[in-house]
């Protein structure tokens, strides 16, 4: 018989990726701030209501000068939401969060948005043109085009143990784990969980909203698991079903399990 | 070349630096030239276990910063002439380690030793992936207890990830050492078992050296556990443990399970 987990009443944590545009500042920051004032001048607007990370790894600076970084940014209306590769130290209040998990995506198209202007004024200075792969570089990110096409479903298999600490995130489909997740490691995914292994650790099934997600492990001795934000603590499940072959999925807003036998 | 092996654990207290010395002893006993690194910059220990804290004049961090060359660094050990010891600094912290200097210091130990034996500081932070970063394998310590065996499994993850030859795409070696086992407390349930660390970890075992007084006398009288008796139990497991690092295989002898023929077959009738 399947089993309820959880009561009705669990709060909702659901995960949601957004697009940022990373900048990477490069030594020293006058020079790289005149480059981004000049790709500015080029396609205005481009940083407004845009989420921008400031990737600030293997830069030999202090918290100082990246305070003085970002107001300089502020001053250029681009609002840093988050820190990538930020020492510990430099961060703390009244300083943007720090970011880490994120994966590359293909390049930003920057479009121009008076070209007849930009090469003008390239032109007046009578230094050469701006040179446009620099910027496209320093804007790792997403042509948005690409995103509206109809996503393939996909899957991840990773051939060895998660090991505590990691954390395997992949909203595109099915995450297949061929060996156990550590107690201290997740999985998210945005579709189904299977682990041919002990799940010790955290299992998120459906993370952008699909309820049909399942989670399936050969041992469940899992910290967490979640499908579609509704989520059970090791506390909260049934005892005889722990060390056992479990199959997982959501009915209404209950996670049910079963035994695989 | 020289080999370069890390020692590491994650955890504090697991006995990463008697391994270390127990480890480089037993490889210098069999005539091959070893040089210890502490990489636990600010609170060395190895120096002590080594029995060498008064001959310490420079340290790695000397090295690096070039306030000394490499040869005055190095402490050749007072009973075996092909062990080395190359201390770190008490007076400065880890971010006294540069990846660039640490890289060179490597590169010029690898052309004069056969191995080259870094102790990591506990932690994963730059003094622990400095250590890692130039490995070939690496000697995970693990205590039989659930926090040791977490924490294991975390530097497992970063060595697969953060060393020069998981950048390269290649496969780092990993072996796991059991230290402080304790046969009867673990058949009483109160630790962990073998079993179960191998199942969680599922990196081969290349030794488990028992809890024993013997290691804790070897480093007060400042010699690692294998100089200071070599016919001790956890001197036996450390020069097993040497000698499959080497590429020997040895079968592994469960402490406790060593019964006689008698205990076999009354253990058997029992259950």
């Amino acid at each position: 018989m399947p089993k309820v987990l959880t009561d009705a009443r669990s709060i909702r944590i659901k995960g949601r990726s957004f697009l940022a545009v990373v900048l990477s500042p490069e030594l020293p920051f006058e020079d790289w701030l005149v480059q981004l004032d000049d790709l500015a001048r080029r396609s205005a607007g481009f940083f407004l209501e845009r989420p921008v990370v400031l990737d600030v790894t293997d830069l030999e600076i202090d918290r100082k000068k990246l305070k003085g970084l970002i107001d300089e940014l502020v001053k250029r209306n681009v609002r840093v939401m988050g820190l990538e590769g930020a020492r510990p130290s430099w961060l703390g209040p009244g300083m943007p969060p720090a970011m880490r998990g994120g994966k590359p995506a293909s390049d930003f198209e920057i479009t121009p948005s008076e070209p007849a202007e930009a090469s003008a004024s390239a032109a007046e200075t009578g230094s050469e043109p701006p040179k446009p792969e620099i910027e496209v570089a320093q804007l790792p990110t997403v042509r948005m085009d690409a995103l509206a096409e109809r996503p393939q479903p996909q899957s991840m298999v990773i051939r060895e143990p998660v090991r505590s600490g990691q954390s395997v995130i992949f909203p595109e489909g099915d995450v297949t784990v061929i060996g156990s997740v550590a107690s201290g490691a997740e999985i998210i995914a945005g579709g189904s969980v299977h682990i041919y292994g002990t799940l010790r650790g955290r299992a998120l099934a459906g993370t952008l909203g699909n309820a049909s997600a399942r989670i399936f492990c050969r041992k469940l001795e899992a910290e967490l698991l979640a499908i579609d934000g509704i989520y059970t603590t090791a506390d909260e499940m049934s005892p005889d079903l722990l060390g056992q072959a479990v199959h997982l999925w959501l009915d209404g807003d209950a996670i049910r399990a079963q035994k695989l036998t | 070349m020289g080999q370069v092996i890390v020692v590491t654990s994650g955890k504090g207290g697991v006995g990463k630096t008697t391994s270390t010395a127990a480890l480089g002893a037993a490889l210098a006993l069999s005539g091959q030239k070893v040089v210890v690194v502490d990489f636990d910059v600010g609170l060395r220990n190895l120096d002590l276990v080594m029995g060498a804290e008064r001959r310490v004049v420079y340290d790695l961090v000397n090295v690096i910063q070039g306030d000394a060359k490499l040869p005055q660094a190095l402490i050749r050990d007072k009973r075996l002439e092909t062990l080395f010891l190359l201390p770190a600094s008490q007076t400065r912290d880890k971010d006294a380690l540069t990846p660039e200097g640490v890289e060179w210091v490597m590169n010029e130990l690898k052309r004069y030793f056969d191995w080259i034996i870094c102790d990591s500081p506990a932690g994963i932070e730059r003094g622990a992936t400095l250590a890692m970063r130039h490995a070939d394998l690496a000697v995970v310590v693990t205590n039989p207890e659930v926090s040791s065996v977490r924490d294991s499994d975390r530097i497992i993850g970063l060595l697969d990830a953060k060393t020069l030859k998981a950048e390269r795409g290649e496969r780092m070696e990993k072996f796991l050492l059991l230290t402080r086992y304790d046969p009867i407390r673990a058949e009483r349930g109160d630790m962990l078992k073998v079993d179960d660390v191998l199942e969680i970890l599922s990196i081969p075992l290349i030794g488990i050296v028992p809890e024993s007084t013997d290691v804790l006398r070897a480093s007060n009288l400042g010699a690692p556990v294998t100089l200071a008796d070599n016919r001790c139990a956890p001197a036996l497991a450390y020069f097993d443990a040497a000698r499959r690092l080497a590429g020997e295989s040895i079968p592994i002898v469960i402490p406790g399970e060593k019964k006689g023929l008698f205990g076999k077959i009354f253990g058997r009738r029992a259950a």
